[in-house]
């Protein structure tokens, strides 16, 4: 059916309840690529095979990842007026005995993670049930009491394959609240909110759509960036993996906004399952009449396509996804002029990170002015960071922004696994920089992170032990520039190239004084002379860690002296 | 590949393609999907067909990384040399790998079965270090774990 109005909107909402907490048993298996990588798809077929009689009373489904990585795999049970419990660290053997507990009413206690007897996902709010006393609560476990889970409201709660399991948590609400108000008007609410682009750079995101919107042009488009290339962060994958409508519902929002009919997602070919679930959602939202001519009844007309990329950091960068997408290398060109003004094919394009689209949904639901009360004054909102590497508690963490560092790495993380000290953590990926345990009381801001010397990158948060090198640190991020440089500037093509051999010498006891005078030197450079991104943030895995830890540099310059 | 077959073929990927956005790179990814890499004969087809120079065509395939330009071997084994991966000792798998299926990076055996390829990030930093062979990802690998990984492809210790 098409969607036209509210009521059909409700009608499918009513269906989709039906699945979420329904009279029927749920089980929900966590199938997000970390999920299937510790063998949640067997789970999924062992509870499959053992239900084949039981679909009278148990429903199976599918759902996206709930971010507690270390603890996968995950199944959700819902027993009709209880509350939703999360297993965790299920195997594929422990199924029936899963099964025969449940459907006798119970839960298997030693299985059970936590449980949530209701949810706020913003867009709705749902009660599940009370009881299960044995069980914590989700906000008793440190690994999510100091979250609040905005964009990460549905992931691993809904069925990314149903729109209507979408629909029912109020999905799609705020695209028809959107085509009700004028497209300015939509702007001055993002505006409101402060939201600012979570790819890393920061640059206020209603701003950038009304600089679109007032070019004036036959054609415009909006583009989501979801080429997560810094090795380290996933959240992208993992929004578009979990709640791939959102994606969508912002970006539709944004087209209606800024005047533009055409939508493309430039997602990168290493996340073939967020391919495939962004492809199927975008079939449902066709089929439904949420893309394509006349949205809602109104004149508004949209669509997206999904292009994908081949291999290429740099493509991250927005002038260089625009080549890439008009089918040359991905080489970025100057700017101004910015894509605002002249996008792909020439015309006035807005490109946002996969995060600030999931974001829109959020800003309308909320309304501009509650939204920007969230995190601090000019941070609004909350930021998801992947936390990985020497950590306890591995995983998607969202917090609001101006969260400290170290309540991240210690309370939420649970500090260093294996007793050795944490002694820094790596920011912002190849574009950021190391900052050191002193450093972990600063609040998380675009702000401080830059008066660090890192940036906020598109989150990745790699939390490294006292054993960990940071010279060789460096170098491995000094290789990764150098070899995805796309060789248009001089200095980022032979700088880094110098760089990287520096640091080699170093690293095999040849390096002097002069080499780390000679480090700094060749940073300025590229740092000043390059055109994107790529090269001015490029020296930063050096600057920092040259800043923070230059004893190991020059503990290793004065081994090779005796 | 007969050439009317892949004439055929190709020009059905061509049909599908047709939107101007993401068009070359589509139809080339596509190709590569079919074909396992991107054959001389099926680029020289794709030149004079969408009127793009070959020289042009070879620019845009060496420049992303995803593209390859020989067959690889029936299993590709990629190790993620993500930033977590890394920290977690992904370079020794790599020294692992080659050294028991005695090819190197990017080589393939002499047999044609497997591949040995690295990747920049596939975002399951969570479970680091990772391997994926050909669809399948597999988490927290070690060295010591290679073996009973290999013997699952069919690898057969020496």
């Amino acid at each position: 059916m098409k969607i036209r109005s509210l009521e059909d909107l409700e009608e499918i909402a009513h269906r989709g309840i039906q699945k979420i907490k329904g009279e029927k048993i749920r089980i929900a298996v966590g199938l997000g690529t970390c999920g299937i990588a510790t063998g949640a798809d067997y789970v999924y077929t062992y509870f499959e095979n053992a239900i084949k009689d039981l679909t009278e009373r148990v429903f199976l489904t599918k759902v996206g990842c709930f971010g507690y990585c270390s603890e996968e795999p995950l199944v959700k049970v819902t027993i009709p007026g209880k509350p939703l419990t999360i297993l965790s660290k299920v195997n594929p053997e422990e199924t029936e005995e899963i099964l025969r507990a449940v459907l006798s009413g119970e839960i298997p206690d030693k299985k059970a993670l936590c449980k949530i007897e209701e949810w706020n996902h913003i867009t709705e709010y749902m009660v599940y049930g009370k009881g299960l006393a044995n069980i914590p609560s989700y906000s008793d476990l440190p690994f999510f009491r100091g979250q609040l889970k905005l964009v990460l409201r549905n992931a691993g709660l809904i069925n990314p394959e149903d729109l209507e399991e979408y629909i029912a948590i109020g999905g799609y609400k705020s695209l028809h609240k959107a085509l009700n108000m004028k497209p300015e008007e939509v702007i001055e609410e993002v505006k409101r909110a402060g939201l600012r682009g979570r790819g890393g750079a920061g640059f206020p995101t209603g701003l950038k759509w009304e600089i679109t919107a007032k070019n004036e042009s036959d054609e415009k488009y909006v583009i989501c960036n979801a080429d997560e290339g810094d090795p380290g962060a996933y959240m992208n994958r993992n929004e578009l993996e979990s709640d791939p409508h959102a994606v969508i519902e912002g970006m539709i929002i944004g087209g209606y906004a800024i005047g533009a009919k055409e939508g493309i997602i430039y997602i990168r070919a290493e996340y073939p399952l967020a391919i495939k679930r962004i492809e199927t959602a975008i079939k449902q939202a066709r089929e439904y009449g949420l893309l394509g001519e006349n949205i809602f009844g109104s004149n508004f007309s949209f669509d997206i396509k999904i292009v994908k990329g081949a291999g290429a950091f740099v493509c991250g960068e927005e002038t260089a996804m625009i080549a890439s997408i008009e089918g040359k290398t991905g080489r970025p060109r100057p700017r101004p002029p910015f894509p605002a003004e002249k996008g792909l094919w020439g015309k006035p394009t807005s490109i946002n990170n996969v995060e600030t689209w999931c974001n829109i949904p959020i800003i309308l639901a909320m309304g501009g002015e509650r939204f920007s009360k969230v995190g601090k004054e000019n941070n609004a909102g909350t930021k998801v960071f992947s936390l990985v590497g020497e950590v306890k508690r591995i995983g998607l963490v969202e917090v609001p922004l101006g969260t400290k560092l170290k309540t991240i790495v210690h309370d939420i993380g649970g500090g260093s696994p294996s007793g050795l000290k944490v002694k820094a953590v790596q920011i912002g990926g190849p574009s950021g920089g190391c900052i050191p345990e002193e450093g972990f009381d600063t609040p998380i801001d675009y702000e401080s992170l830059r008066d660090l010397g890192t940036i906020m990158g598109s989150g990745g948060m790699v939390v490294m032990s006292e054993k960990t090198s940071m010279v060789e640190t460096a170098l491995f991020f000094i290789g990764f520039t150098s070899e995805e440089s796309c060789g248009k500037c001089t200095p980022c093509r032979e700088g880094l190239k110098q760089m990287l051999h520096i640091l080699h010498k170093i690293l095999s006891r040849r390096g002097s004084e002069e080499d780390l005078k000679l480090l700094e030197e060749l940073s300025m450079t590229i740092q000043t002379t390059s055109l994107c991104g790529l090269g001015k943030t490029a020296p930063n895995p050096v600057l920092t860690t040259l800043r923070y830890f230059r004893e190991e540099y020059e503990g290793l310059i004065n081994d090779g002296k005796d | 590949m007969n050439n009317t077959k892949r004439a055929k073929e190709l020009e059905e990927i061509i049909l599908k393609h047709s939107s101007p956005a993401g068009r070359i790179l589509s139809i080339l990814e596509e190709i590569q999907e079919r074909e396992g890499y991107l054959s001389k004969e099926s680029l020289k087809y794709i030149s004079k067909r969408l009127n793009i120079p070959l020289a042009d065509l070879y620019s845009l395939v060496t420049f992303y990384s995803f593209f390859n330009l020989e067959r690889g071997g029936k299993h590709t084994i990629t190790v993620c040399m993500g930033t977590a991966c890394y920290v977690k000792g992904a370079p020794k798998i790599i020294e692992e790998l080659e050294r028991r299926l005695g090819i190197k990076e990017g080589e393939t055996t002499s047999d044609g079965i497997f591949t040995i390829k690295s990747a920049r990030c596939f975002g399951a930093c969570s479970m680091a270090p990772v391997v994926r062979i050909n669809e399948r990802i597999y988490g927290y690998v070690f060295p010591e774990s290679l073996p009973s990984l290999l013997k699952l492809y069919g690898w057969k210790e020496k």
